[in-house]
């Protein structure tokens, strides 16, 4: 066990917890932050996406000994009152289905648009394809940010 | 108890509603209603042919008006992506003429007294509820009516309803739903018999689209899913199972497992050996802690020691050697048509294949995850369950508690696709909770789910199909084999149910002069349960591609191939032909569900059409084309396919046409189409779940996949039939034809035939 001082969404937390317990259980358990989610616990699906300063991470495969200072964003600090470009284009579209992997699709979009806000279509696709969706919403999730990006919807091959 | 599989389920067609005036001990039972205002009781009930009521089932549901005009309906349905907790409730709104902005919806909880079956699969909740959601909106809105007409002294007749008003026709007059309500509670409830319904022309919202009432929590993480639900105290357990479904825990050393801080109790869970049920928790040791990671960390750490049972040899791949050897043998008849042999010596040509499916896991994103609390001989779960009544049951016998004394309360559902339809995760929570004392979370890993699924089962199918000197398909013999879903609570039992070949096999609808269904012995030997769409998937593959090879071999191009053997416009029953049963037909009665070849010729025809069928393709691409009825809808799909030089598979589009009745939420029905689409996808091209010592060889999604984006198809083109017959459902009816498309359209456009999923061209 080990003391760590986290800053998640702008808010420091003290948290006294296993040296290599995963961001994601931090956030989960610890401070109760349930809008980031668990899927595969390996890195394989994006369920549990957030954002390391203004990288999207896996975090159910980040201990928190490696956080350090970084500023951690999470779906719920992602806006005030969940109404990102993205989160609103989500809601345009009525993208999720069961909703479980949206909010990691959404930070992982978000993360994309930061550092590349026009990306090619084929640069969605890359960008996405760690972020599972077993109800099959990948189309809407590329219209979505197509629209955001300015750019021909994404779906069309 | 018993879980039922969807299909095995006698549905109550002729449902009905009555409303009536909910006293106030009524309402408190419902969570989530408030106090005050007008709150109904919709209680259905089903008649028999005489018009008799029969009480078998009284569900109701509640629908509470506010004097503040918030409008508060209660869901009945587990949601799990399907849209159910929008498309019910829309029904009663619109009907009502409620202002859909003012509509509240509440989660009802797990109660078979309250609610009937809630069981939220076999894709029949629109197909079962839509006609008494109507009533019960219109007996609202009569009910608002006559208060108004009675404050305006004017008739009833002359009033109508619209977002969330009485209005006075001939005067313009208009009063508030909310300010109605006082008055409205004085007055008796109508009977469905003095109600009248809209015309389908006036609907606002049924027929078009809506958008889900929880996207805004979803999107913003607010949404609470299984995973998501807490209590005061609450721990939170991991289990180690036992890796060969029938095997024990014979000893366990939990020494490196509790020196993990935060870890409070090891405790061992007894599983039912074999049959392994369809509710019972599979044999392990828990470890009970005071967070996920600990619980994780300490469970690996466990070291136990197993009785691996009957089942420790067993090898899927040989399993299916075997069954490929067993298909060429004679089997037992399950229909029966003319002379199959007669026409097999007597063909021009025999074509004769054998197709394998593969087990199949569900993978839900959200893994089984429930919430158990036991105090004072009470025990209250909170979990992702598609069928909480079995739920509460499954719970009830596992504490030796009445059912009384279990409350179910269903959050979101993070997928389900019938995983969530079993409750052995939930009784898990449970016991451990009984035995701990503590409030206790149950959580699976990936790796709990890949391994202990209830998993759709392998399958080996061989198909001969003969063709005359006329040139006709004079032919088709078909013979099946895999584990039924039965044998989960019977190890019995080795051949597929007839509820199981009602889905795709002996409903063939193509009118052959000659058709045999045979079945052949194939044990279980793990848990099997059923996946959307069950055993459409494997049926419709060998059947759909078959008769694409069917079509070349009598020079006929696919789509004149299918409205050709589908013959003339009627309804068909297959009952005459059928050993010692009837079609099943997803539940219902073949009289008020008629399977009807116009209905399926219809989509065929749309299909083409909106897909270009016949158009030349580019070297390297191909279309493909099938059909298939699954769960009264009726579905025809086209997939466009590029293979390039390195036999990479590009979908760039595919083609659904539709018949679902009349349609209720035309976006729902869309994105059921999308997923669906991608769901088959996934089988077609990635998931595999193999055995060998009679454990699953994948453990999460590197081994087991699932479709990413690159690879997933384009655009997904959802045609829709105008229709004003009974609405059914969408959840399944997208999977079945996907697949048999998608491989014909690759023997187009590569010249290989695929007989084997998932799909490797390169084999």
């Amino acid at each position: 066990m080990a003391k760590y001082s986290i800053q998640v969404n702008g808010k420091k937390h003290e948290v006294d917890v296993l040296e290599d317990m995963p961001l994601l259980w931090v956030l989960r358990d610890i401070i109760g932050l349930k809008g980031t989610k668990f899927g595969c616990g390996k890195a394989l699906c994006g369920a549990c996406t957030v954002h390391l300063n203004d990288d999207a991470i896996r975090s159910c495969s980040y201990p928190i000994s490696a956080v350090g200072d970084a500023k951690i964003t999470t779906i719920e600090g992602l806006s005030e009152d969940g109404d990102h470009p993205l989160q609103q284009a989500w809601e345009k579209f009525v993208v999720p289905q069961c909703g479980y992997c949206q909010t990691g699709q959404i930070m992982n979009a978000a993360a994309l648009l930061k550092r590349n806000a026009h990306p090619s279509a084929q640069e969605i696709e890359q960008a996405m394809q760690g972020n599972l969706c077993r109800c099959g919403t990948y189309n809407r999730i590329k219209a979505a940010i197509s629209e955001v990006a300015g750019i021909p919807n994404a779906a069309s091959k | 108890m018993k879980i039922l599989a969807p299909f095995q389920k006698k549905k109550n067609e002729n449902i009905s509603s009555e409303v009536f005036s909910a006293s106030r001990r009524d309402f408190l039972k419902v969570g989530g209603l408030l106090t005050g205002g007008l709150v109904l009781g919709v209680s259905f009930f089903s008649c028999n042919e005489k018009g008799k009521k029969i009480v078998t089932i009284a569900p109701n549901v509640y629908l509470q008006i506010g004097s503040d005009g918030k409008v508060t309906i209660v869901a009945h349905r587990s949601e799990m992506g399907q849209g159910i907790r929008t498309s019910l409730p829309l029904i009663v709104a619109d009907e009502l003429g409620a202002d859909w902005k003012n509509v509240r919806i509440v989660q009802a909880e797990g109660d078979e007294k309250k609610y009937g079956n809630q069981n939220t699969d076999g894709s029949f909740s629109i197909r079962q509820f839509y006609k008494p959601m109507r009533e019960a909106g219109a007996i609202a809105r009569l009910l608002l009516i006559r208060a108004a007409a009675q404050q305006w002294k004017v008739p009833a007749e002359e009033c109508d309803t619209e977002k969330g008003q009485v209005i006075h026709r001939n005067s313009g007059k208009k009063l508030e739903f909310g300010d109605l309500v006082e008055a409205a509670k004085s007055l008796p409830v109508p009977a469905v018999s003095e109600i009248k319904l809209k015309d389908n022309s006036r609907f606002n919202m049924i027929g078009k689209e809506t958008p889900i009432v929880d996207l805004h929590d979803i999107v913003s993480g607010k949404a609470v899913f299984g995973i998501d639900a807490v209590t005061d105290g609450m721990k939170i357990a991991v289990v180690k199972r036992c890796p060969v479904v029938g095997g024990a825990v014979k000893s366990f050393d939990d020494t490196k497992a509790r020196a993990i801080p935060g870890v409070i109790k090891v405790i061992a869970i007894k599983g039912p050996g074999l049959p392994a049920t369809l509710r019972k928790p599979l044999s392990g040791v828990a470890v009970i802690a005071e967070n996920t990671w600990a619980a994780i960390k300490a469970r690996d750490l466990l070291e136990v020691e197993w009785d691996l049972g009957p089942n420790a040899g067993y090898d899927s791949a040989k399993q299916i050697e075997e069954l490929k050897q067993e298909v060429t043998k004679n089997g037992t008849v399950r229909r029966k048509r003319g002379n199959f042999l007669a026409a097999k010596a007597a063909a021009k040509k025999v074509i004769d294949h054998t197709y394998v499916a593969p087990y199949l896991a569900h993978a839900t994103l959200e893994p089984p995850t429930a919430l158990a609390v036991v105090k004072n001989g009470n025990c209250e779960v909170w979990a992702c369950t598609q069928n909480p009544q079995g739920a509460r049951e499954a719970v009830a016998e596992a504490l030796g508690f009445q059912a009384d004394k279990v409350r179910v309360n269903i959050t979101l559902l993070g997928g389900a696709f019938g995983r969530k339809s079993k409750p052995d995760f939930i009784v898990e929570a449970a016991l451990l909770a009984k035995e701990s004392g503590l409030p206790v979370k149950v959580q699976w890993t990936r790796e709990d789910d890949i391994h202990h699924d209830y998993f759709h089962a392998l399958s080996v199918q061989r198909i001969v199909a003969t063709i005359d000197n006329q040139n006709k398909l004079s032919g088709w013999d078909h013979h099946i084999a895999y584990p039924s879903i039965s044998a989960t609570e019977d190890n019995a039992v080795v051949q597929p149910s007839d509820g199981e070949l009602g889905l795709g096999a002996t409903d063939f609808p193509y009118d052959v002069p000659a058709i045999n269904v045979e079945t052949h012995d194939a044990k279980a030997h793990l848990r099997i349960g059923w996946l959307r769409s069950v055993r459409n998937i494997p049926q419709a593959f060998a059947v759909a591609t078959m008769l694409d090879e069917v079509a070349e071999a009598r020079g006929v191009d696919p789509v004149a191939n299918a409205l050709e053997l589908l013959g003339e416009d009627r309804n068909i029953t297959f009952n005459e032909e059928l050993v010692k049963t009837t079609y099943p037909n997803y539940g219902e009665d073949i009289a008020n569900y008629p399977w009807e070849i116009a209905r399926m010729k219809e989509v065929i025809r749309r299909v083409a059409k909106e897909s270009g069928w016949g158009k030349e393709m580019p070297k390297g691409s191909g279309l493909g084309f099938a059909v298939h009825r699954s769960f009264l809808t009726y579905v025809a799909c086209v997939v466009e396919v590029q293979v390039d030089a390195n036999n990479k598979i590009t979908i760039p589009n595919v083609y659904y046409a539709v018949d679902c009745g009349l349609p209720v939420n035309v976006d729902r029905i869309r994105s059921q189409f999308e997923g669906g689409a991608q769901f088959s996808a996934s089988l077609a091209l990635k998931s595999m779940i193999t055995v060998k010592n009679g454990q699953v060889e994948q453990n999460n999604f590197d081994g087991y996949q699932i479709i990413r984006m690159p690879e997933s198809p384009g655009q997904i083109h959802v045609h829709i039939v105008e229709s004003a017959a009974k609405p059914t459902g969408v959840g399944e009816p997208p999977v079945p034809p996907f697949t048999p498309a998608l491989c014909n359209a690759i023997y187009k456009a590569t010249g290989k035939r695929i007989y084997t999923l998932p799909i490797d061209i390169n084999a």
